[in-house]
């Protein structure tokens, strides 16, 4: 964030504050019990990973515990193939993001930096294909994927996957895009610069933050995902990803409870840490996305 | 209104460099985002839309039996039948609750943001963070187990007893959309936040200073500056929220007891993949479609009402 943002920022807070003081502090305790609500599930979570068996089958749960133990997780990695499954599941994300992003930024550059026919149509385009519900077309893509002979692979998770965090990301990196200054562009090609060395050596590096801001997204809805999963690794167990091994510990009827907090862990701490990472960019990217 | 107007006409136009025509470059850039969204989007609509035509079951995809052209004759099963009824209307009321429980939550918090200092700030954006990097997943196994009816810690505290959440029809969707709202407000308040922090604080100052109240700055001031962002919130959350799968499919084991908790997502999946019935579940596909178009051409209505220029 920019010293200019975060000086605005507190010139607002101190006409704010001049207006209504005494509110102030029921306003930072109302802050901190909303806090604590909403990081109290990450909190069980990560407690129950850690409780032995008998304290998580207990009546009388109790907010901390006096045994951690690391059986829970030792289950989780002792199971079929939990760190293929992890790994699939990095290799899924991480192929989506950075493909996305490529081809969003050539993408978004292009409906912003130049002026052609149907530029306007297309941008609608890529708008209603943001609300195209992505579940409906499981059932195409089943047969798609069938057809291609790409069921039980990968490559089924990742091709749709690019696909679906296409639209936003366009959507998204437009305003970033725009923001780099015409001028920059005149001369870059005035000094003799082609179009190519432009884009990679001067847009992109300008635009990156904004790519950044945009991977979350692309990162977050793969990483989760769940359905095509489900329904486009059917025998081929090996191909699976995080979300259907953690619900082998799910068993509506008999869930090991310990169990399943301690995959949820495990699937829940890279999202946090790519979170964390990227938190700064995420806020100030969002800001610019929406402003513009 | 007058204010709104001139925010909004600083935003520049996008031009063209003078004296250079754009040629075949632009396609070449849009080229690879074509290519896959047009095999990977356009085409399966398509697809989604045949099926949705022809009689297509287990026997049809696996014995290579002939497909046979129905016309409209799975719509009609489907209009016919009143489980589909039910489930659009529990989609629709469902979805409604998620989007107003999300914004009033996200709206609220994002302006308590803006009013206390830096330490609370981070706690609550820290908060909000790890909510929203939950994964759908894991986040509706850690509510199912707050609230078990044996091990669960919100039973304990409330003094339920045993009370099962899950069983009943009411109980379990407001389960549901407790998760919902716990993960989607994150995206609402530090959108809204990063909004109201783009308001320039003169206005704010001047509004102060001519004595408006804290309520009247927000109904007269911020709320039309935010318009744009609402808009915007509003429609993603709908969207969001219309589509929910995982979180029913896991929280409520596939569409709850006797499919009392089926949202339209999750109908289309049992019907085309538990059933076999791939052409029915393609049909309510197809309505999905058209029902998320329909919010789609209503916020490009706003847009355009807004002057957005695209």
């Amino acid at each position: 964030m920019t010293l200019v943002s975060r000086d605005r920022g507190r010139r607002v807070n101190l006409v704010r504050r001049s207006v209504r003081r005494p509110g102030r502090a029921v306003a930072e305790a109302v802050a901190l019990l909303v806090a604590a609500v909403v990081a109290f599930p990450l909190y069980w979570m990560v407690l129950s990973a850690f409780k032995p068996a008998g304290e998580i089958e207990s009546t009388e749960p109790r907010p901390w515990t006096l045994a951690p133990t690391l059986d829970s997780f030792r289950r989780v990695f002792g199971q079929q193939e939990f760190g293929r499954y992890f790994l699939n599941s990095v290799v899924v994300a991480v192929v989506v993001v950075i493909a996305s992003a490529l081809i969003a930024f050539l993408a978004a550059t292009a409906v912003t930096r130049f002026r052609f026919r149907l530029r306007t149509t297309l941008l609608i385009m890529f708008l209603v294909a943001q609300m195209v519900p992505v579940e409906a077309l499981t059932i195409p893509l089943f047969f798609l994927m069938r057809d291609f002979g790409q069921l039980n692979t990968l490559w089924s998770l990742i091709l749709p996957h690019i696909a679906f965090s296409l639209p936003f990301a366009i959507w998204m990196l437009r305003g970033f895009v725009k923001a780099v200054p015409e001028a920059l562009e005149e001369a870059a090609y005035i000094d003799g610069a082609s179009r190519t060395r432009f884009l990679w050596q001067i847009l992109f590096p300008l635009v990156l933050p904004g790519l950044v801001a945009t991977s979350v997204f692309s990162f977050i809805s793969t990483w989760n995902d769940f359905l095509f999963a489900k329904s486009f690794i059917i025998s081929d167990i090996s191909q699976s990803t995080l979300p259907m091994a953690l619900l082998v510990f799910y068993k509506p009827d008999e869930p090991d409870w310990g169990g399943v907090m301690a995959a949820s862990t495990v699937m829940t701490i890279p999202v946090l840490v790519f979170f964390v990472l990227v938190q700064r960019r995420l806020v100030s990217g969002l800001g610019g996305a929406v402003k513009d | 209104m007058e204010r709104t107007r001139t925010a909004r006409s600083t935003a520049p136009a996008p031009r063209t460099p003078r004296g250079r025509r754009p040629g075949p470059a632009p396609w070449l850039l849009l080229a690879p985002a074509l290519v896959v969204l047009g095999g990977l989007l356009a085409y399966p609509i398509y697809q989604l839309g045949l099926i949705s035509l022809f009689h297509y079951t287990q026997a049809q995809v696996s014995g290579g039996e002939p497909t046979t052209f129905e016309g409209l004759g799975n719509y009609a099963e489907l209009f016919g039948d009143d489980r589909f009824w039910q489930v659009l209307r529990d989609t629709v009321l469902f979805a409604a609750a998620c989007v107003a429980c999300t914004l009033a939550v996200g709206c609220a918090l994002a302006v308590l943001l803006t009013r206390v200092r830096a330490v609370p700030r981070l706690a609550l954006m820290l908060a909000a963070l790890g909510a929203w990097a939950t994964p759908a997943v894991t986040g509706s196994t850690v509510w199912l187990l707050l609230f078990d009816a044996d091990f669960g810690p919100v039973n304990r505290v409330l003094g339920l007893g045993d009370h099962a959440w899950t069983y009943g029809r009411l109980s379990a969707f407001f389960l549901v959309l407790l998760e919902v709202v716990w993960c989607s407000f994150p995206f609402v308040m530090v959108t809204v936040y990063a909004g109201i922090r783009a308001v320039p604080s003169e206005v704010l100052e001047a509004a102060a200073l001519d004595g408006a109240s804290q309520w009247r700055i927000w109904r007269s001031v911020l709320a039309p500056m935010l318009r744009p962002i609402l808009v915007v919130v509003t429609i993603q959350s709908v969207i969001w929220d219309f589509k929910v799968f995982t979180q029913i499919y896991v929280m409520t084991n596939g569409g709850g007891i006797a499919g009392q908790n089926l949202v339209l997502n999750v109908y289309a999946y049992q019907q085309a993949f538990a059933s076999s019935q791939y052409s029915l579940g393609a049909a309510i596909g197809v309505v999905m479609l058209l029902i998320l178009l329909a919010v789609t051409l209503v916020y490009l209505r706003l847009l355009r009402r807004q002057g957005e220029e695209l």
